[in-house]
């Protein structure tokens, strides 16, 4: 007897499902389970809040105080050069999307396992999970970037016409921290070792993104390298959509859009791959 | 005969033995790479990883109106042909073709999140389980009304009873209207009323014309409800056809006596990080462990356990079951004597609980127990620490002796369970009352 099942036709209306049919990304069926992925955002959102005792107000503390430590250090102490804008203002604008990215990034990788129960128990496109985890962290942003907009306020900062680029920049910010987030996500599941190096990464990242100083400190023959961190340009293009002071981070973004590109696909492949035993080994 | 609904074929599916429900450390991993390294290339190494076919080239088709019963014994396969068809796992060779969308009450309450409201665990749990929006919209007050919690629907679900925890649950799941229902016998442990619920829900779908797979241990609720079965064992189909036939089979796959288990190894008896099972054993009423008991004589049956984290509440449960898996006793440890959910902490340690059964109660014929350690409240996403089915099988015996329930009833008793002493009395009474003449008659004579 050979190992090969025989094919037998899809009679209509009917689908199939089995070993190996996980190689194509199935967008479409993504798209029919949009409705699943709203209610677990607004779940992640909603019991966030119920359960913080200051609640929102944690997305305005975190940035406002490493903005001051930022100043006090940097700005004041170390005399950071900060591009001619108000130091405080120069770091907050990087801090705003460098805590939406941070953020998603860590509850991203850690969705999966904190999903298991759903996993184990019910059938649906898992990407939805890590989807829905990055997504949380929107609601966050947008508190602090109304934060963002009083400091600019206060420093008599006036947006203009770049300022219409900010929502790509954070559609960049989201897919980055996707596309790191479902490769460890999808690790995590098989190596619980991944949750110990979230924190380490968070940190070191943090430190190789432009956020306590400018990049413009990076000589320039090192900047197509320096870009391939794809917060670094999303930074300088806070910065330079809102603040005005500063170049678009061309250069960047250059390097960071393609390698952006190229986690988030291969990173889909592998989730899909290993999505077939997720319930299995979670 | 409906048209199709289901075909799976071929189906198997492998697990990596050790592997199944683990996750792996990558230390493991790097340091088998390694003694892979240092082993020779010739080395029959690799020979011994341990897999385990839980299915093994599982063909079978379902058509419209058909409730299907898949029985089996223990590890025969049924709950990973479950989640196969509900997509939660997918099988290693074969593929499984589906009419429609089947929807499985395996996943009471998934999803419910204790933080929420009522109202919003409603929204929440149907989406996970398919339901669109406007349809849990329209089906909204049928399933709070449903649910009996109307005055409770915007108060947070951890503030909930465990009842009301379930009958919402149930409300959601029982809502959905898939083209396909399986259900698994196990989400209805305990509570009967639940169990009624969930069987109801079944011969409603049933007469619908949907197709309904039912898997059981529970041989009178298939023959009931099902007009086919499979028989499951060791991962492959061994029967297909008439319930009749299933249940024979499935009663000559009687697994031997067994009286006693043991597991020496602490660290993988049964169980979790709070409590593992280490042995369990029935002692007839001289005292020695056995696989034999008589209907005449007391006996216990043993639980040892050991207690590994503080602060929890433990209880264990006993189900006496029969032949056809028909649960004839279910037994709690004394800590159903306190509040739900508000007993005394277990300490922490090695235990043995005992069970006294007494003489004169169980009939002849074979009984086996299912067992489980559990934390009250147990709410209905919570698995027990301990949950070994069929583990331990004696067989109950009739010495025929006069001084017991039998008396000198010289006949079979019948497969009745049960045979305990009951209390009967007589009297005569007025004669008046019912004599009519002849009989009053005769018996002055």
């Amino acid at each position: 007897m050979s190992g090969e099942t025989e094919a037998i036709a899809l009679p209509e209306g009917f689908t199939r499902f089995g070993a190996g049919r996980g190689t194509s990304l199935r967008l479409g069926e993504l798209w029919a389970y949009r409705e699943l992925l709203y209610f677990l955002v607004w779940r992640d959102i909603k019991v966030r809040y119920k359960q913080t005792l200051l609640g929102a107000a944690w997305a305005i503390i975190q940035p406002v105080l490493t903005m001051v430590v930022f100043t006090l250090f940097f700005g004041n102490l170390a005399k950071v050069p900060s591009d001619g804008i108000p130091y405080p203002l120069f770091a907050f604008a990087g801090l705003v999307p460098w805590t939406l990215f941070a953020y998603s990034l860590t509850e991203s990788s850690s969705s999966l396992v904190t999903n298991q129960n759903l996993i184990t128990k019910v059938y649906f496109p898992r990407l939805i999970i890590p989807l829905a985890s990055v997504l949380s962290g929107l609601v966050d942003f947008a508190i602090s970037f109304a934060v963002l907009i009083v400091l600019m306020l206060y420093y008599g900062v006036m947006p203009h016409l770049a300022a219409l680029t900010v929502p790509l920049f954070v559609i960049f910010a989201v897919l980055a921290a996707l596309s790191i987030g479902i490769w460890l996500s999808a690790l995590n599941v098989e190596f619980r070792d991944v949750r110990y190096t979230i924190p380490f990464l968070t940190q070191v990242w943090m430190f190789i993104t432009p956020l306590a100083y400018a990049s413009s400190l990076v000589p320039s023959k090192w900047r197509l390298i320096y870009g391939l961190n794809p917060m670094a340009g999303v930074v300088e293009g806070f910065r330079w959509a809102l603040l005005g002071k500063t170049s678009a981070p061309s250069v960047l973004l250059a390097a960071s859009i393609p390698a952006v590109i190229l986690l988030l696909v291969g990173g889909s492949y592998y989730f899909r791959r290993m999505e077939r035993t997720f319930a299995d080994v979670v | 005969m409906g048209d199709l609904a289901i075909r799976a074929n071929r189906v198997s599916k492998r697990y990596r033995l050790g592997q199944r429900e683990h996750y792996r450390a990558l230390r493991d991993v790097i340091s088998q790479s390694v003694s892979r390294a240092f082993r020779s290339k010739g080395d029959a190494g690799r020979a011994g990883t341990p897999y385990l076919w839980a299915l093994k080239d599982v063909s079978f088709e379902v058509r419209q109106g058909d409730v299907v019963g898949v029985i089996g014994r223990n590890g025969a396969g049924k709950s990973t042909l479950l989640k196969v068809l509900s997509r939660i796992t997918e099988p290693t060779s074969g593929y499984v073709d589906m009419k429609g969308r089947a929807g499985s009450l395996l996943e009471v309450g998934t999803g419910f999140h204790p933080e929420l409201t009522g109202r919003e665990n409603i929204f929440l749990n149907a989406a996970i389980l398919g339901m669109r929006r406007e349809e849990t919209f329209r089906k909204f007050d049928e399933i709070v009304a449903f649910a009996e919690i109307e005055q409770f629907i915007d108060t947070v679900v951890k503030h909930y009873s465990s009842g009301m925890y379930m009958r919402l649950a149930f409300a959601v799941a029982a809502h959905l209207e898939p083209e396909i229902l399986i259900v698994d016998e196990v989400l209805a442990v305990g509570d009967t009323a639940f169990q009624k619920k969930c069987l109801g829900k079944m011969g409603e779908i049933a007469q619908g014309g949907r197709p309904v797979i039912f898997v059981s241990h529970n041989m009178s609720a298939v023959h009931r409800l099902c007009n086919r079965a499979v028989v499951l064992h060791q991962g492959e189909v061994l029967l297909d056809g008439s319930v009749d036939a299933a249940v024979r089979e499935y009663i000559k796959l009687g697994e031997a006596e067994v009286g006693e288990r043991v597991w020496p190894d602490v660290k993988s008896a049964p169980g979790d990080d709070t409590v593992r099972m280490t042995a369990i054993r029935t002692r007839g009423s001289d005292g020695t462990t056995t696989a034999h008991v008589d209907v005449h004589e007391g006996f216990t049956i043993e639980i040892d356990y050991v207690v590994k984290q503080e602060n929890q509440q433990i209880c264990a449960v006993l189900e006496f079951l029969d032949v056809m898996g028909a649960v004839l006793i279910l037994s709690f440890d004394n800590y159903t004597r306190a509040e739900w959910g508000g007993q005394e902490p277990h300490p922490v340690g090695t235990f043995r609980a005992v069970c006294h059964v007494p003489a004169d109660l169980m009939s002849e014929g074979d009984v086996s127990l299912n067992v489980r350690l559990f934390s009250p409240p147990m709410l209905p996403n919570d698995r027990p620490h301990v949950r070994e089915l069929g583990v331990l099988r004696f067989a109950v015996n009739d010495r025929m002796d006069p001084s017991a329930v039998r008396g000198h009833f010289p006949y079979s008793w019948g497969a009745t369970g049960l045979r305990p002493r009951l209390t009967w009395s007589r009297a005569p009474l007025a004669a008046d009352r019912y004599a009519t003449e002849g009989v009053a008659s005769r018996a002055e004579t």
